[in-house]
């Protein structure tokens, strides 16, 4: 027995050792199984990329790729519309103008026929011509109803296919706003692949190796990145003349800000457009890092954010009362103190600076609020919001006591520091404002029954037509839950006729959005339902390793706008990649 | 011996029951709804659309029925291999996001207790026979193994990768890479496994150094040593005695470290986004995916289960008295 034991000990002792090695031996091996496949469908790859023909980029993704499927619009990987699928149109916010993509041109052929002319020589990547049959199937896989866009048949009629080059759409409603937000935002797919698909595929399929008529192909993805390789036949280099320079293109998924700084500080990465808290300092820091402007506010604008009220609850349903919220709000001081002068206060109308040109400023300054504690005092003592128990703040009408809760998702930083501006100078005025971190999905939760008082919501981007601001503050009718618009619940019916009659204004008629939008701003300052606080950037450093000829404001370079967000390649992060150049030569 | 593993058996049989039963209820009592977070996402602008696609996704994750159903049917899936759908990286199975991860944490982890255990114990019996170890190297010891992973992890990270500039600070392998059999890669594989693999190395490290040489010592001034050396035993023969006595709460330590040492791969592969299982922890919760976190757990839960077995084999292999009491109770 005691031999036996003798003997086992080092016995134990290697088959330790044995396991520790092998396990350590192993690991490559294992490592390389999940994704060794993909060298395998693609033999002639090289196992490394060259740097310089390879762009990096970060910010869009946060979690892995999951799937190459364009009618999944908010997860589909990075670059999956815009790289590989397209659209008839672009749309370029500087001019604000439709730049034909997929289409040759489309026009109104009368009040209620938009005929569309598609480019010759356009193929897919599999090697098939792209026919105006595609467009026509596109389009009516939206009559399916879980497909994101299946609105657009409640004022479509029918979508035909003249010939192989023309495709007319008959409407019975011309929602002219709308349409255009379509042509450019609507990713077209190959009826040869997609046909005979049910709709749970179409909605839930993840769309391996994706066929579409961009200048990339699919190369390879694992968890952690998304491998685009560029198509030497893209059509787009007659007949655009355009060529977009990285042979590569990974798009890496985020895990966080700090190895997102941590890559590009390394030169691993050329395009970041995560929000780095201290990007000011990156780049008046001579890292190498630079963004669109060389000073404040850095960056360009992409989108407001909005403080949501929640207009059912007491007091926030009196205009009076929300005013006076309003005026209560120190937006310079988040501005300044929270963000750095990275973001810039918005308008009182909320429209970003691009829509500018329709913003009425005689409403604006008849009406428009700013921050001013005595005024917003004053607004509420005329309003019947007295301070009754001497405790400084103010009660209800009733003389119940008011105390409103202000929610942003926890580990949201920069609107965390912002919430607790806003309930500090509300309580300055009077206003008891509080301020809880639920968790994201908590918050998404409460946002979409109408279970809160307030929070911040930013989630309308940038578009053709202020008529989706519009959309998304006043649509109507409200529903059990407000999953993406509306989240305050306000219900004004003249507002929101205005809204679809803006809808209905012809995109080249300028003068014609003014005029109702100047009414649709009217109201809106009168109510005040939803509170524009600031722009928020859209959020862009790049780094000069190994790419040059970045957009900036700096004379003689690029204006489009830097990113690689989704259905942000459509308004000029396409043409971005086009100009950039290796930085070599 | 049957009755004795028999007897394992059953408590590890029922801790597995109770482990799957938490771990199925935790995520199902958390605040929010994953469905209308999912849906909300999608930012469907159409309201109608929106219902549609939550009544579809609500039926398809199986939460339309009622709660004891979704248990008794969870359990069904169990055993045969399906943890169901994934709601962050929809719409791929658990089973297939786990198993891409897995082979990293099992990279990490393997070799990281492992080595630490072997090395650890070998220094600190070492060092519990020379002064100026003791009296230099130790207290390095304490304070590696006061310091929370992720502190010492940021720290490699920030020296070693940003400032010097010499190691990835994140990823499994380059961003430039494709992966295969190549030399190229499997060295790009552990140019990126080695910071990560040394913030976990060094911390459990130092623990198990102070553990064995304070062992060591205390076996050393035992009756038995005294009386060895009494005897005329050589001085090689007392160690080697105290040596083996040392070890067995060394390898009672390991078990229990196991659990311990998943809480610290979690932070160090978030600190290296390093895509292992921790990362998809974080992400499940982030995200209430019931379905990975359930998975994920599972996986933690049976791998120290099945960790915890093997050492109470090992242990009658390597402790006289177990076998003797084994012999004792069927006798």
């Amino acid at each position: 027995m005691r031999n036996r034991v003798r003997i086992m000990i080092p016995l134990l002792a290697a088959g330790l050792l044995a396991a520790a090695c092998t396990s350590g031996g192993q690991t490559p091996a294992g490592q390389a199984s999940p994704a060794g496949s993909a060298p395998a469908a693609n033999p002639a790859n090289p196992n490394s990329l060259p740097r310089n023909e390879t762009l990096y980029t970060s910010g869009t993704q946060w979690g892995p790729p999951a799937n190459f499927n364009p009618l999944r619009e908010w997860d589909y990987a990075t670059g999956t519309e815009g790289l590989v699928y397209e659209s008839l149109f672009h749309f370029d916010p500087n001019t604000s103008k439709l730049v034909p993509w997929l289409a040759e041109s489309g026009s109104w052929t009368d009040d209620k026929t938009y005929e569309i002319k598609l480019r010759q020589g356009v193929t897919w990547s599999d090697g098939k011509p792209f026919t105006a049959k595609d467009v026509v199937f596109t389009l009516e896989l939206g009559k399916m109803e879980t497909v994101p866009y299946h609105n657009i048949w409640e004022w479509i009629e029918k979508a035909e296919a003249v010939d192989d080059q023309t495709v007319k759409v008959t409407f019975s409603k011309s929602n002219y706003q709308e349409w255009d937000f379509q042509l450019y935002g609507r990713a077209i797919v190959p009826q040869h692949v997609w046909e005979g698909r049910s709709e749970q595929e179409v909605l839930d399929g993840k769309n391996e190796n994706p066929i579409g008529t961009g200048a990339y192909k699919y190369m390879s993805h694992d968890q952690d990145r998304t491998v685009w390789q560029r198509r030497d036949d893209w059509w787009g280099k007659t007949a655009l003349k355009m060529e977009p320079k990285p042979r590569y293109i990974v798009d890496i998924v985020n895990s966080s800000n700090e190895v997102a700084m941590g890559l590009l500080l390394q030169k691993g990465m050329d395009l970041s457009n995560n929000f780095l808290p201290g990007a000011a300092n990156l780049v008046k820091g001579n890292f190498g890092i630079s963004t669109y402007y060389p000073e404040a506010p850095y960056m360009l604008s992409a989108n407001t954010a909005f403080l949501v009220l929640n207009t059912t609850k007491k007091p926030m349903d009196d205009p009076a009362f929300r005013k006076a919220l309003a005026s209560s709000i120190d937006t310079k001081k988040i501005v300044e103190g929270v963000y750095g002068n990275l973001v810039k206060p918005a308008s009182p109308t909320g429209l970003l600076p691009q829509w500018e040109q329709f913003v009425d400023q005689s409403v604006v300054s008849e009406k428009g609020f700013s921050f001013d504690i005595a005024k917003a005092k004053k607004m509420l003592a005329d309003a019947g919001y007295r301070d009754r128990d001497g405790d400084g703040l103010v009660e209800n009408k009733d003389g119940s006591k008011i105390s409103l809760n202000l929610i942003v998702p926890s580990g949201w930083t920069d609107w965390m520091e912002s919430i607790r501006v806003i309930a500090a100078s509300a309580k300055e005025a009077g206003i008891n404002v509080t301020t809880d971190f639920p968790d994201f999905n908590a918050l998404v939760d409460k946002r979409s029954k109408g279970d809160f008082d307030m929070l911040i919501n930013n989630e309308r981007q940038l578009s053709n037509t202020p008529w989706t601001y519009y959309d998304y503050m006043f649509q109507l009718p409200i529903q059990k839950t407000q999953n993406t618009v509306n989240f305050g619940r306000y219900e004004n019916k003249k507002v929101w006729e205005l809204v679809q009659q803006l809808d209905q204004v012809k995109t080249d008629d300028v003068e014609g959005m003014k005029k109702v939008m100047s009414e649709i701003q009217e109201i809106h300052l009168d109510e005040l339902p939803i509170i524009p606080l600031w722009y928020n950037g859209l959020w862009s450093q790049v780094s000069s390793a190994a790419w040059k000829n970045w957009p900036s404001s700096a004379e003689g370079t690029p204006k489009t706008a830097p990113t690689m967000w989704r259905n942000w390649l459509e308004l000029g992060g396409f043409e971005t990649l086009t100009q950039l150049q290796p930085a070599a030569s | 011996m049957r009755r004795y593993f028999g007897r394992k058996l059953l408590v590890y049989g029922l801790t597995f029951f109770v482990a799957v039963t938490i771990n199925w209820m935790i995520p199902r009592f958390m605040p929010g709804d994953p469905v209308s977070s999912m849906v909300a996402r999608t930012g469907a602008s159409n309201p109608a659309a929106a219902e549609t696609m939550r009544v579809y996704y609500t039926n398809l994750f199986g939460f339309d029925q009622p709660l004891w159903k979704q248990y008794v049917n969870f359990w069904g899936a169990l055993f045969q291999g399906d943890f169901g759908i994934s709601i962050w990286v929809f719409p791929t199975p658990v089973t297939e996001v786990i198993l891409g991860a897995v082979p990293y944490t099992l990279g990490l982890m393997i070799p990281s207790v492992l080595l630490s255990w072997v090395v650890g114990n070998w220094f600190g019996a070492y060092a519990a026979r020379r002064k100026v170890l003791d009296n230099t190297l130790l207290p390095v010891g304490y304070v590696l193994t006061a310091m929370p992973y992720m502190w010492l992890a940021v720290l490699l990270a920030w020296g070693l990768g940003v400032v010097a500039g010499w190691f990835p600070v994140a990823g499994g392998y380059s961003f430039s890479m494709q992966p295969s059999w190549s030399w190229e890669f499997i060295l790009d594989l552990l140019h990126h496994w080695v910071l990560p693999f040394a913030s976990l190395f060094l911390v459990a490290l130092g623990g198990w150094a102070i553990g064995m040489r304070n062992m060591i010592i205390y076996e050393l001034e035992s009756d038995y040593s005294n009386y060895l050396a009494a005897l005329g035993a050589p001085q090689r023969l007392i160690r080697r005695y105290a040596f083996r006595n040392a070890v067995l709460p060394q390898i009672t330590g390991l078990a229990l470290q196991l659990g311990v040492l998943v809480a610290g791969a979690l932070v160090t592969e978030i600190v290296f986004s390093y895509p292992g299982l921790g990362s998809l922890i974080l992400k499940a919760i982030q995200n209430q995916d019931f379905f990975l976190l359930q998975g994920t757990f599972l996986f933690i839960v049976l791998g120290v289960l099945i960790a915890n077995f093997i050492i109470d084999i090992v242990y009658v292999v390597v402790d006289p008295r177990t076998r003797a009491g084994m012999a004792g109770a069927a006798a």
